[in-house]
């Protein structure tokens, strides 16, 4: 188990209803994360319409994770 | 520079900044509140950003700008917060020799900005129901959440 921070906006801060949690996760990738909270809130955005960020950078789904890792996962942008 | 804002935004003051002796041309994109999209009436809107990756992402498009265009200079900031109808909601500015590069340059930054930076928007309909843009899916499409 390892423990991150996950930063929600928009859509998911509003489905998750809070904008920031500290979780224990077994989960070793960003996907993996994903899909642990998007299952226990139920979130309604799909993986694929979602991006991942840790650490303040885009990343990879496949990014590992590691301790003390900040994770935001972006739905779909709409600036302007 | 890139910036998220949570004051309201004033033209005037951005340009100035863009000021330079090199420069003929300052090409300037507003994007305002507007009251209806999709055909429905809208009351208002919320925008939020992630900043600190918004500002980082935006400051990536703006070297690629510098890359592909011969300017002088470029300005992007996005408001976040509860902004009202008529409300300037992003201001893009560029500077440069000449107007062709700063056109395109100024293209290139709002559609970019809108694609990929981390910023989203809320619609709050006249009916009082309210909808994340290109956040709906399969099943909720075009129903208001």
């Amino acid at each position: 188990m390892i423990t991150v921070h996950i930063q929600y906006f928009a859509i998911l801060r509003e489905q998750r209803g809070c904008a920031h949690e500290t979780l224990a996760t077994p989960a070793a990738t960003a996907a993996a994360l994903y899909e642990e909270v998007r299952t226990r809130y139920g979130f309604s955005l799909p993986r694929d319409r979602v991006r991942a960020a840790v650490d303040e950078t885009f990343v990879a789904w496949d990014t590992p994770l590691r301790d003390g890792h900040t994770v935001v996962f972006i739905p779909p942008v709409a600036g302007g | 520079m890139f910036r998220i804002s949570t004051e309201p935004l004033d033209p005037a003051a951005l340009q100035r900044t863009l000021a330079d002796a090199h420069a003929g041309a300052c090409v300037t994109f507003e994007g305002w509140v507007r009251d209806h999209n999709d055909g429905q009436p809208v009351r208002a809107l919320d925008y939020e950003a992630y900043a600190p990756l918004a500002e980082k992402e935006g400051m990536r498009i703006l070297d690629e700008a510098r890359a592909r265009f011969a300017i002088c200079g470029a300005v992007c900031v996005h408001r976040v917060g509860a902004l009202q109808i008529g409300e300037l909601a992003v201001w893009v500015g560029v500077a440069a020799a000449h107007r062709g590069a700063a056109f395109d340059a100024c293209r290139y930054l709002i559609d970019e900005t809108k694609a990929r930076v981390p910023i989203w928007k809320k619609e709050h309909y006249a009916d009082g129901s309210t909808v994340w843009i290109n956040c709906a899916t399969r099943g909720d499409f075009a129903k208001p959440i």
